[in-house]
């Protein structure tokens, strides 16, 4: 396994006057899965579900505050300054924002240079070297023309593959890319997500991919994770999600993709009632239940829903399949 | 580099940059040329200086500029001197234990009004028996005046102006005037135009003995800048200004806004416990008056313009300057590029020194040329409440001596005028600047 992440938990505290606090908002609650080099994933969700923490978290950019991240097998809880840079070398980060992302002060060579210069890649025609290479394979070409740019200079395409070269310039294992095109004009979103995939295929990168849009998912990923309230819900091979998924909020989600088809101009989608649940205090029992169609008295509103294995790698959070585990 | 082109560039663009530019740029030339052309030792020996090397210059003198103005005549001094001009001097023969030497001072007079002082300097050269010296003062229209008949020593000044003898003699006017004036002006008393001469006979008693002298005629304006109550030459002080006003507003400058953001930039970053010592010293700091302190440490310790610089810039670390950057920072420390740089492992010190100050370099640097000006007045406040360095000649301390004379009530203004119009120069050039540095640099101001 490249990364196994277990029942973490990332909390965060509300405010604490003195010794009171008042209490956590608790953007991860339990999660857990592997990735397998080379594999890419999806995590996708609606706004305030957990995802950025969930990147956040993996990156080490948020300390968790329980559960265990893996990486190469050796664990990230408590990491030393050495295991620290050797783990950030490893990771690559892709943000929503590409403008944000770039120091708007740094010129597009030096954006590039800088991870070189951190993790100590002395040679000055070596550092030169890389990014020429990266900035070829985003296709930002001719190379000579973007290097003294400044990022108010380029199109917010060219912002994102600057982004991704600098996440790709020190070769690391995994890219956490966190709503990658989700700010981008939509006719260059699939460029970037084929761009990523191409990268992820020619490196053996392990990426995951994460995303509110269902529709982009299709380009990208081998797996989907969808997350709800701090949780993973459910799992599973993309063909066999999208075909028969099984949680009714993943059912719901299907339900919402936008399908631009004459006959559908009159019809209202049906979508789940009510509100996202609140992080501050989360519904007892299964986190849907408040939302769902299929809610169980006395079953989804008092107990936690168990891990149901269906096989064939697609894992449910949901009363009801316990009776098809297998 | 090219983002200093493209800056300069766009600065052209604004004609109050340009102006800026020019005078500052013609401070610094000053304060260079000064630097070059008077050492700082030859400054403060000449700022220091008694009559030994002012005693040539007029009290008091406007700047012989004035002179330029229609309907203005200002007498200039006049200096004739024996040792310089030998030919002015005729040398008898050593007869019968004795010789007589005539010098002829002559020099030509052409203003209506009197000068303002009249003295001569002889100085002689004997074993015991000291020369003897008759003088007489010959007026254009063949009048003969005895000034004084006396023994004179190696040195000896005669301040003709004020001997009582003299003026009793001239009709109860001074030398200047009686030495000068028109018989014929009746009450309008003005002066004769025309040739002087000051005919001195010495009579030496030693085969080697000798007498120079040296006639000065002191007018009423001097120089580019005029001189003050102890016949300094204003110039010194108002060239030599430059450099200190220069030097002092830009190391104070420097010195606090440097260190300030850093402190800001570090508190941000780290946050916790260091966040809030920072901010409570800031606060404590705030409430503490500067010019007290300074008034304080000038009274008991040293008025120093070095230790003045050092407190200024020691109070001026924690000052308000540190809350509005820590404001800036805030927001900057947010930004995802920064979140990005952790994540690809800068460390702490890179990311405060290469992605959070160059950030807010654009907002500081128009803050820094305006802070400028603002320590050349603190510098120069500080010299008026007699706080200044006490041998550096400054603009300030050519102020506080004005002010300490009563120059205004009695008509030197120009004594004021020079050193504040060179200190408004100074702040009106770095505002200039400033404004048009921040509307390069804050497009969001353009247009307004």
């Amino acid at each position: 396994m490249l990364l196994s992440v277990k029942d973490l938990r990332t909390w965060f505290e509300l405010r604490r006057y003195g010794f009171v606090r008042v209490g956590h908002v608790r953007a991860l609650d339990g999660v857990s899965f592997d990735l397998k080099p080379g594999e890419a994933v999806a995590v996708v969700g609606e706004s305030g579900c957990g995802k950025s923490t969930l990147a956040k978290t993996i990156l080490g950019l948020e300390p968790p505050t329980a559960g265990e991240v893996r990486f190469d097998g050796r664990n990230l809880g408590k990491p030393t300054r050495e295991l620290l840079r050797w783990y950030r070398a490893r990771v690559g980060y892709v943000q929503q924002d590409p403008y944000g992302a770039l120091p708007p002060f740094m010129s597009v060579k030096r954006i590039l240079e800088e991870p070189l210069i951190i993790n100590g890649v002395k040679d000055r025609h070596e550092r030169q070297r890389r990014i020429y290479e990266a900035l070829t394979q985003l296709k930002l070409t001719p190379v000579e023309d973007f290097l003294n740019k400044y990022p108010h200079m380029l199109s917010g395409g060219q912002q994102q593959r600057v982004v991704i070269a600098r996440a790709k310039i020190l070769e690391p294992k995994l890219i956490v890319a966190d709503e990658p095109v989700s700010m981008l004009d939509a006719s260059v979103r699939v460029e970037i997500l084929q761009l990523l995939r191409e990268l992820q295929r020619e490196y053996e990168l392990a990426v995951i991919y994460i995303t509110h849009d269902l529709s982009t998912v299709r380009y990208f990923s081998e797996r989907i994770f969808v997350m709800y309230g701090g949780k993973i819900i459910e799992q599973a091979q993309m063909e066999d999600l999208l075909a028969d998924p099984k949680h009714p909020y993943t059912e719901a989600l299907l339900r919402a993709i936008p399908d631009p088809h004459p006959k559908n101009a009159e019809t209202m989608r049906e979508v789940p009632p009510g509100e996202p649940p609140s992080l501050l205090n989360p519904p007892l029992g299964c986190r849907f239940h408040p939302r769902c169609s299929k809610m169980i008295e006395g079953l989804c509103d008092q107990t936690e829903p168990p891990e149901v294995d269906l096989g064939d790698q697609h894992i449910v959070g949901c009363w009801l399949y316990t009776d098809q585990q297998s | 580099m090219s983002r200093f082109w493209n800056t300069a560039k766009q600065l052209a663009h604004y004609p109050s940059a340009v102006v800026g530019l020019l005078i500052i740029l013609g401070l610094v030339v000053l304060a260079l040329y000064c630097l070059f052309t008077i050492p700082y030792s030859e400054a403060i020996r000449l700022w220091r200086g008694g009559e030994d090397i002012w005693g040539d210059y007029p009290k008091n003198a406007m700047p012989a500029w004035v002179n330029i103005f229609p309907g203005v005549d200002v007498p200039v001094t006049i200096k004739v001197d024996s040792a310089e001009t030998p030919e002015t001097k005729d040398v008898g023969e050593f007869q019968d234990g004795m010789r007589v030497t005539t010098i002829d001072l002559a020099f030509d007079y052409r203003h209506g009004d009197f000068p303002a002082e009249v003295s001569i300097f002889f100085t002689s050269t004997f074993e015991s028996s000291r020369p003897f010296i008759s003088a007489v003062w010959l007026t254009p229209d063949g009048r003969e005046i005895r000034i004084a008949d006396e023994a004179i020593g190696r040195t000896h000044s005669m301040r003709l102006s004020g001997n009582r003898t003299l003026q009793r003699r001239l009709g109860n006017q001074p030398a200047e005037v009686g030495f000068f004036l028109d018989p014929n002006s009746g009450d309008q008393q003005t002066a004769l135009k025309g040739r002087y001469i000051l005919r001195i006979s010495a009579i030496t008693f030693e085969e080697s003995s000798a007498v120079d002298a040296k006639l000065v005629v002191y007018g009423k304006a001097h120089g580019l800048a005029g001189t003050d109550d102890r016949r300094r030459d204003l110039m010194v002080a108002l060239l030599w200004g430059a450099p200190i006003a220069l030097a002092f507003g830009f190391l104070a400058a420097v010195g606090t806004t440097v260190t300030t953001m850093l402190i800001a930039a570090v508190g941000v970053w780290f946050g916790g416990w260091v966040d809030f010592v920072i901010q409570r010293l800031t606060e404590i700091n705030l409430v503490l008056p500067l010019l007290p302190i300074l008034i304080m440490v000038g009274t008991f310790y040293s008025r120093s313009i070095w230790i003045m610089l050092g407190c200024v810039i020691v109070f001026g670390i924690f000052s308000s300057g540190i809350k509005t950057y820590r404001s800036m920072f805030l927001q900057v420390k947010e930004s995802p590029y920064i979140e990005a740089a952790r994540a690809y492992g800068a460390s702490n010190f890179r990311i405060i020194f290469v992605y959070m100050i160059p950030r807010i370099i654009p907002v500081l640097v128009p803050q820094f040329v305006t802070l400028i000006p603002s320590y050349v007045f603190l510098e120069a406040t500080l010299s008026v409440l007699g706080l200044g360095d006490p041998v550096l000649p400054t603009w300030g301390k050519v102020l506080s001596a004005a002010n300490s004379q009563g120059a205004l009530y009695k008509g030197y203004y120009y004594w004021v005028l020079e050193p504040s119009v060179l200190l408004m120069l100074t702040g009106l050039g770095f505002a200039m600047l400033g404004f048009a540095l921040d509307r390069v640099f804050n497009p969001r101001l353009r247009g307004q």
